[in-house]
C-alpha cells in the first residue's frame, strides 16, 4: 500500500494500488509516524502507482499537508497519473502550491 | 427504454466491502464496451456513495447497503446505493462541497465527486429511515 523511504531531510512515501476510506487510515498511520520519528523538511508523496482513489485519498493528501506543517515541514504531490487529474482539479489542492 | 440488463447486490457496512463493490459493478458494466475513463469515474462515484453509507448511514452498527444497478438501452448506466440507516436532514446542505459531517479526514468531496463524475445525481432521504443516492451516467463506447 506505501513504500516509505528517509534520505537526507526527506521523507518519500511511494502509494501503490487504491486508496479509499477503507485502507486510508493504515496509509496515513504509517506516513505520520515516519515523520514523527524523522522530522523531514519535505515529505514526498508520490502517486505513480495509484490506480485508484476517491476523495478518501483528496483527505490523506490534505491531512498530510497538515501535519508536515505542524511539524514545520513542507509537502510535495508527484507523478499524479492523468487518471485521478480531475479529481485532484475537482479538490483544489492546486491552490496548496504542493503538486509538483 | 428497454432494459439491457439488471443486477440487485447487497452487503454488509464493512469498508473492506468498498473495493468489492467497486468490482462488482465495473464488472457488470463491461459488456457495454465503455472507455477505460467512463469505467473509471463510475468506480469512483460508487465507491463515495458505498463509503458514504458505511461512514454515516451506519456510523456505529453494521447495515446493510443495496445495489440496483441498470443498464438501460445499453449505453446508460443506471446506479442506486441505498441504505437503511440515520438519513440526511438537510440533504441541499449535505451536497454542498467541502462540506461534512465527519471529523475523520473526510474532505466532504464525496458528492462533489459523484456529480462531477456522473450526468446526474439523485438524493433521496428521511431522517432515521435512511438514503437512496440514484447515479446516472451514459456510457461511451470505445
Ligand atoms: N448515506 C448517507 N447517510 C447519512 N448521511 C449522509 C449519507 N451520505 C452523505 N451524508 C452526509 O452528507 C455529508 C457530505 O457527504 P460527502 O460529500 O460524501 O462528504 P464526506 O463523506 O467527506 O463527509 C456527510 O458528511 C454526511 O453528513
Ligand atoms: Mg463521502
Amino acid at each position: 500500500m506505501v513504500d516509505i523511504t528517509c534520505s537526507k531531510n526527506t521523507v518519500t512515501a511511494k502509494l501503490k494500488g487504491e486508496i479509499d476510506h477503507h485502507n486510508a487510515p493504515d496509509i496515513r498511520r504509517s506516513i505520520d509516524s515516519k515523520c514523527e520519528s524523522f522530522r523531514p523538511k519535505t515529505l514526498v508523496l508520490d502517486f505513480s502507482g495509484v490506480s485508484f482513489m476517491d476523495s478518501s485519498g483528496i483527505g490523506l493528501i490534505m491531512g498530510r499537508y497538515r501535519q508536515i506543517s505542524y511539524l514545520g515541514g513542507k509537502l510535495e504531490v508527484v507523478n499524479v497519473p492523468d487518471m485521478l487529474k480531475r479529481i485532484i482539479s475537482l479538490s483544489g489542492i492546486e491552490r496548496l502550491g504542493v503538486l509538483k | 427504454m428497454n432494459v439491457t440488463n439488471q443486477m440487485k447486490l447487497s452487503f454488509i457496512s464493512k469498508s473492506a466491502n468498498e473495493s468489492f463493490a467497486r468490482a462488482v459493478v465495473s464488472a457488470f458494466l463491461l459488456p457495454t464496451d465503455p472507455t477505460v475513463s467512463d469505467i473509471a469515474d463510475i468506480k469512483t462515484a460508487v465507491s463515495e456513495a458505498v463509503t458514504n453509507c458505511i461512514v454515516h448511514a451506519y456510523p456505529h452498527t453494521d447495515g446493510t447497503i443495496y445495489i440496483d444497478m441498470k443498464i438501460v438501452d445499453n449505453k446508460r448506466v443506471i446506479i442506486k446505493v441505498r441504505d437503511k440507516g440515520v438519513g440526511i436532514s438537510d440533504i441541499k446542505k449535505a451536497m454542498e462541497p467541502l462540506y461534512t459531517t465527519s471529523s475523520d479526514e473526510r474532505a466532504g468531496l464525496g458528492f462533489a465527486v459523484m456529480q462531477s463524475f456522473c450526468d446526474k445525481v439523485k438524493v433521496r432521504s428521511v431522517v432515521g429511515k435512511g438514503t437512496a443516492v440514484t447515479l446516472e451516467k451514459i456510457i461511451s463506447k470505445v
